[in-house]
């Protein structure tokens, strides 16, 4: 029976682009359906009842939510190619420590860099500069996280990395003069086709997030 | 395999996780008491991104943050496997793992620290995120099925924890009405011997909240 893949997803979502580049480093064929998050499919509520948010992968209609949930399901069902996570299981929870910090900290402090003002927006910034630090000196020597291949950090924290010029120009900071090295990770992740065709045009990210900053009156 | 360590405290059920994870794979251990009010040059050396416990040695190798714990406990010690085989069902241990930790511990802690008007709306919130949860017990005996699995350690809290933090908050929140199959559950768990040696005793546990929850409300009445 062939695998039938759907990835409920919302184009600027950091998370939703973390299940897109696992997809292409698998090439798993799927199918990608964009949400409107101001008016949610009936799919979308029935996969993820709890919480009603995107990405959601359904896999032969079984749905699986919250990405790096679905980033493990991803790696544990298509294990035959582009592994993740390496086997070793002190470096496999090394791999899943370091992921959950990102998720717990550094799209927490991108989305108030560009939602929020003054103080709120300092202290944001000083955040995200002091997450990447950490991040920089777990990466060390290596070309990915994951040592020669992209692995589950890198497919983790690239997406902020495809956000980043946009935390530059709202947060009035630059991050390539401070971190050199994590721009040179970035850059190098960018030249995999899996993250290059998974991250938006940056422009049209600015753009989404102007609009979103004059709804919600953020001046 | 020897040399291993856990950097704990009794009181916290982070910890009380760990230690029934290895107990329950057999697991020889040396438990380390932490003092959170006056952290260890172990534990900052350990955990220098969160210094915060538990943390697992293993080798003198230090992993961190509970969830992940239990994930290399399973994959290193195979006996009496913790998450299940299928992918799907790991995915779903693990989303109701996450859910539980970020929103039924959340829900119940707020519901147990806030006072006056807020406190009946956190109630609330607790309780639709227990709901969900009392869903996912019916049928099984254990979320694990017949065993004891990865997602009973992580809700584990729930059958002693739960009801020290209702003492101590002034609230009610499981009710038998409401949550029996969350309540036999609990009952089952917390009686199984292994599970049962792990857990503080209640009188500390009160003491411990009590004084918790006194910090934490001399901290919002000083917030202009």
């Amino acid at each position: 029976m062939a695998d039938e893949v759907v990835l409920l997803d919302f184009w600027p979502s950091p998370f939703g682009m973390r299940l897109r580049i696992a997809l292409a480093e698998k090439g798993i064929k799927h199918e990608y359906k964009e949400e409107d998050l101001k008016n949610k499919s009936p799919l979308l509520l029935k996969s993820n009842p709890v919480h009603k948010k995107i990405p959601v992968l359904i896999h032969n209609g079984k749905p699986v939510s919250e990405s790096l949930i679905a980033l493990q399901y991803i790696d544990e069902t298509w294990n035959d190619n582009a592994p993740l996570l390496p086997s070793d299981p002190y470096l496999r929870s090394q791999a899943k420590f370091w992921a959950e910090f990102v998720d717990k900290k550094v799209a927490d402090f991108g989305r108030k860099v560009c939602m929020t003002k003054g103080e709120e927006q300092e202290a944001a910034k000083n955040g995200l500069l002091d997450c990447i630090e950490l991040l920089e000196g777990e990466l060390g020597e290596k070309p990915y996280f994951g040592g020669e291949t992209l692995g589950f950090v890198d497919v983790t924290l690239v997406p902020c990395y495809g956000w980043l010029s946009v935390y530059e120009k709202f947060g009035n900071f630059s991050i390539e003069a401070e971190h050199p090295v994590f721009i040179a990770w970035g850059k190098r992740c960018l030249q995999k086709k899996s993250v290059s065709k998974s991250l938006p045009d940056q422009q049209k990210l600015y753009d989404f997030v102007v609009q979103l900053r004059k709804r919600h009156e953020i001046e | 395999m020897g040399g291993v360590k856990l950097v704990a405290t009794t009181q916290s059920f982070f910890c009380t996780r760990v230690q029934w994870a290895l107990k329950l794979k057999g697991v020889e251990y040396e438990f380390i008491e932490e003092d959170l009010r006056n952290k260890s040059p172990i534990l900052l050396k350990y955990n220098p991104v969160y210094k915060k416990v538990p943390v697992l040695v293993h080798h003198d190798t230090p992993i961190a943050e509970s969830l992940v714990i239990l994930e290399y406990i399973d994959e290193t010690w195979k006996e009496n496997p913790l998450l299940p085989q299928d992918p799907c069902d790991r995915a779903a241990a693990r989303f109701w793992a996450k859910f539980a930790d970020e929103k039924v511990v959340f829900g119940v802690w707020t519901a147990c620290t806030m006072e006056g008007e807020g406190k009946e709306k956190a109630i609330e919130a607790a309780l639709e995120s227990l709901a969900h949860l009392e869903k996912q017990i019916e049928g099984k005996k254990f979320f694990g099925g017949e065993q004891i699995g990865y997602l009973d350690l992580v809700l584990g809290w729930i059958p002693h924890w739960l009801n020290t933090m209702e003492e101590v908050g002034g609230m009610k929140l499981l009710e038998a009405e409401k949550f029996p199959c969350l309540i036999e559950w609990g009952q089952n768990f917390i009686h199984t011997p292994l599970i049962k040696e792990c857990i503080p005793p209640r009188e500390k546990l009160i003491e411990y909240l009590t004084a918790s929850l006194s910090y934490l409300r001399s901290l919002a009445a000083k917030k202009p």
